[in-house]
C-alpha cells in the first residue's frame, strides 16, 4: 500500500520506475474513499486535478511525484480554503498559491486534498471545526488533537503520505503526538506565511507532519527560504536539513526543565517521557536539569496575545470581498454584525471577544502590554537555558488524546493542554514531536509524543536528536 | 456585567462587530470572566521595567522596491465577492 509509505521510500520506487506518481494519487484516493467517512480527515479532495499534475510530474526533482495533504488554511490556487469555518465554506476558491505551496511545487510535489482543522486553527482537538468531526485513527472515540488534526489523522491513518499543518501554540506538534506521527514547527520566519490564513501573525508558522523524521527534514528543505511577500520572513539561507540525519548524539547536551514536572501530567505520559530520556542518555547525550522559571506565565501570555492578534486578523471577514454575507442586514453595521455572527463558530467568537477586550481602551496596558512583557521573560528563559544545553526535551502534550466531547464545555481546561508547546511559539523556536511509545488507556494503545526544542534557526540539531531517537526506537 | 471583571459584553461585541444573541452574551461573558481570572496570573510578577516583545525574532520595517508587478485581474479580484453588481462589489446603502 503506497499511502502507508514514507516519502523517502516512494521516491526510491519512483526513480527506479517501479511505480508512477499516478499510482500514488490513485492509492491515496482509494484510501480516502475507504476511510474518510470514518476518520473525517479530509474536507475535500480533487483526484482529477492531482492526476493531471501527477502525469506531468518531474521525477528528477527531490519531491517529484509526491502528493502532500494540505491543511485547509493554506491557499492552493483554484481549491477551497475553508479554515474549518462556515464563513469560508460557501463558495470561496483560492485565487493564488501560498508561498509554501509554490516552494513544494518547485520541488516537484503535488498538493492533494484539504485537511480538516479547528476553525481558524483555534483549538487543540479539531472539534472546533464547523465542517465535521475528525477522529483519531488509534481510537475512533478520541480526538486527533489540533488544530492540524486532519493533517495528523490523514498521515497516521495512511490517507496521506505527508501533510502540511500550521502551528501557533502547538497545532502541528500536539496532533502529531496524539496520532503517533512526526510534526515539526520551524523557527518563526523560516517558512513564508504568504497565503496562510492569518490567526496570530507573530506566532503562526507552517510545517510538515510526516511518518518519519527523515521525511520532515526533506520537506523542510523545500519549505524554508525568504519570501519578500511575508515581511517577517527571515533573510537567511537554509542548510540541507537531511545532512543532520544519522550523525548520532554523542556528547550533545539535553536540558530537562524542572518546571515541567506539573501535577496535571498523565502518569503514562510521564513514564514514556522518562524512558525516552533514558534512551537518549544511552545514546551518549548528557542530561542536565535546567530552569525555565516563567513557565507558569506561558498559557496566560498566549491567551492574551493570540486572541488579540486574531481579533485584528479576523476583522477582514466582513462579508464584502469574500466569505459569508448575511441576507438579513438592512444597513452596513448590521451587515457586518450579522455576517460575522452567522459565519463564525463559538470558539472563534470567544477568542475575538477576548482579543477585542484585551485591546480595548482601559485594558490595553493591563493585558496586552503586560503579556508582551511576559513574553520577553519567557524568551529570556530559553536564551539562558540554551547557553547550557543544545536542545530541551519534554512531553509534547501532558495527556494522551481525550475522548470526543470531553472538554467541549471547559475552554480553559482545553487551553491548559498546550502548556509545553505554547512557550516555544512565544519564543519563536524550532520544535519537533516524535512518537515515543504508547500508553494503555481503557484497553487502547494511545500514542505519546516527545517534544525536542532547539535554538532559533538550529533545526538541524533538533532533527539530529529526533532521528537518533527514532532510529534507536526501531 | 460579568462577576469579577465587570466585562460589558455588549460593548465588546459591538467593537468586535458580532451580533450576539442574549444566550451567547451570558455564556461568553461568564467564560471570558473565567479566562481573564486565569490570565491574572500575569500580575504575579513585577513586569514594570521589562521590555516588550512583539515578535520573537527581530523584525524591522521592510520596504519593497516601488515597481509594477502583475496582480489580480478585475474578474479574479471579484470572483469571491458574495454580491456583485456591474463588475463591482455590492454592499448595503451607506448614505441617505
Amino acid at each position: 500500500m503506497l499511502a502507508s509509505s514514507s516519502i523517502t521510500s516512494l521516491r526510491q520506487r519512483l526513480t527506479a520506475g517501479e511505480i508512477t506518481a499516478r499510482d500514488i494519487v490513485l492509492d491515496l484516493a482509494k484510501m480516502a474513499e475507504f476511510r474518510n467517512a470514518e476518520l473525517g480527515a479530509y474536507l475535500s479532495w480533487d483526484v482529477e486535478s492531482a492526476l493531471a499534475e501527477a502525469d506531468k510530474a518531474d521525477l528528477s526533482l527531490p519531491l517529484g511525484g509526491i502528493p502532500i495533504g494540505i491543511k485547509d488554511n493554506i491557499n492552493v490556487a483554484g481549491q477551497p480554503c475553508t479554515c474549518g469555518s462556515k464563513i469560508l465554506s460557501e463558495n470561496y476558491r483560492s485565487p493564488y498559491d501560498a508561498g509554501a505551496i509554490q516552494r513544494l511545487r518547485a520541488g516537484g510535489a503535488i498538493p492533494f486534498g484539504r485537511l480538516n482543522m479547528d476553525e481558524f486553527a483555534m483549538g487543540s482537538s479539531t472539534e472546533n471545526s464547523a465542517l465535521g468531526i475528525t477522529r483519531n485513527p488509534r481510537d475512533l472515540e478520541r480526538v486527533p488533537g489540533g488544530s492540524s488534526g486532519g493533517s495528523a489523522a490523514a498521515v497516521a491513518g495512511d490517507m496521506a503520505v505527508a501533510a502540511l499543518g500550521s502551528d501557533t501554540g502547538g497545532s502541528i506538534r500536539q496532533p502529531a503526538a496524539l496520532c503517533g506521527c512526526v510534526g515539526f514547527k520551524p523557527t518563526y520566519g523560516r517558512v513564508s506565511r504568504y497565503g496562510l490564513v492569518a490567526f496570530a501573525s507573530s506566532l503562526d508558522q507552517i510545517g510538515p507532519i510526516t511518518k518519519t523524521v527523515g521525511d520532515a527534514a526533506l520537506l523542510l528543505n523545500h519549505l524554508c527560504g525568504h519570501d519578500s511577500r511575508d515581511s517577517t520572513s527571515l533573510k537567511v539561507d537554509a542548510p540541507d536539513f537531511t545532512a543532520s540525519l544519522g550523525q548520532g548524539i554523542e556528547g550533545l547536551r539535553i536540558g530537562l526543565p524542572k518546571e515541567y514536572n506539573i501535577s496535571g501530567i498523565h502518569s503514562g505520559v510521564a513514564a514514556r517521557t522518562k524512558a525516552a530520556i533514558a534512551q537518549l542518555e544511552s545514546l551518549g547525550a548528557i542530561l542536565e536539569e535546567i530552569s525555565l522559571p516563567h513557565t507558569d506565565l506561558g498559557v496566560a501570555t498566549y491567551y492574551v496575545l493570540a486572541p488579540a492578534e486574531a481579533s485584528a486578523n479576523l476583522a477582514r471577514f466582513d462579508g464584502v470581498r469574500y466569505g459569508h454575507r448575511s441576507a438579513a442586514a438592512a444597513d452596513l453595521m448590521e451587515h457586518y454584525r450579522l455576517s460575522r455572527e452567522e459565519g463564525f463558530g463559538p470558539e472563534v467568537k470567544r477568542r475575538i471577544l477576548l482579543g477585542t477586550y484585551v485591546l480595548s481602551s482601559g485594558y490595553y496596558d493591563a493585558y496586552y502590554i503586560r503579556a508582551q512583557k511576559a513574553r520577553t521573560l519567557i524568551r529570556n528563559d530559553f536564551a539562558e537555558a540554551f547557553k547550557k544545553v543544545d536542545v530541551i526535551v519534554s512531553p509534547t502534550s501532558p495527556t494522551p488524546a481525550h475522548k470526543l466531547g470531553e472538554l467541549t464545555d471547559n475552554p480553559l481546561a482545553a487551553y491548559l493542554e498546550d502548556v509545553f508547546t505554547i512557550p516555544v511559539n512565544l519564543a519563536g523556536l524550532p520544535g519537533i514531536s516524535v512518537p515515543c511509545g504508547n500508553v494503555d488507556v481503557d484497553g487502547k494503545q494511545l500514542p505519546v509524543g516527545l517534544q525536542i526544542v532547539g535554538r532559533a534557526l538550529d533545526e538541524s540539531t533538533v532533527l539530529r536528536v529526533a532521528h537518533a531517537f527514532e532510529t534507536a526506537q526501531g | 456585567m460579568s462577576a469579577v471583571h465587570q466585562i460589558d459584553i455588549h460593548h465588546v461585541a459591538t467593537l468586535a462587530r458580532l451580533a450576539l444573541t442574549e444566550e451567547e452574551a451570558v455564556r461568553y461573558g461568564a467564560q471570558l470572566d473565567g479566562i481573564l481570572t486565569y490570565i491574572d496570573t500575569l500580575t504575579r510578577y513585577d513586569l514594570g521595567d521589562v521590555e516588550l516583545t512583539a515578535h520573537a525574532m527581530p523584525v524591522e520595517d521592510v520596504l519593497r522596491p516601488d515597481e509594477a508587478r502583475p496582480g489580480f485581474t478585475q474578474e479574479e479580484a471579484l470572483a469571491n465577492a458574495p454580491k456583485r453588481f456591474a463588475d463591482q462589489i455590492q454592499i448595503p446603502k451607506v448614505i441617505e
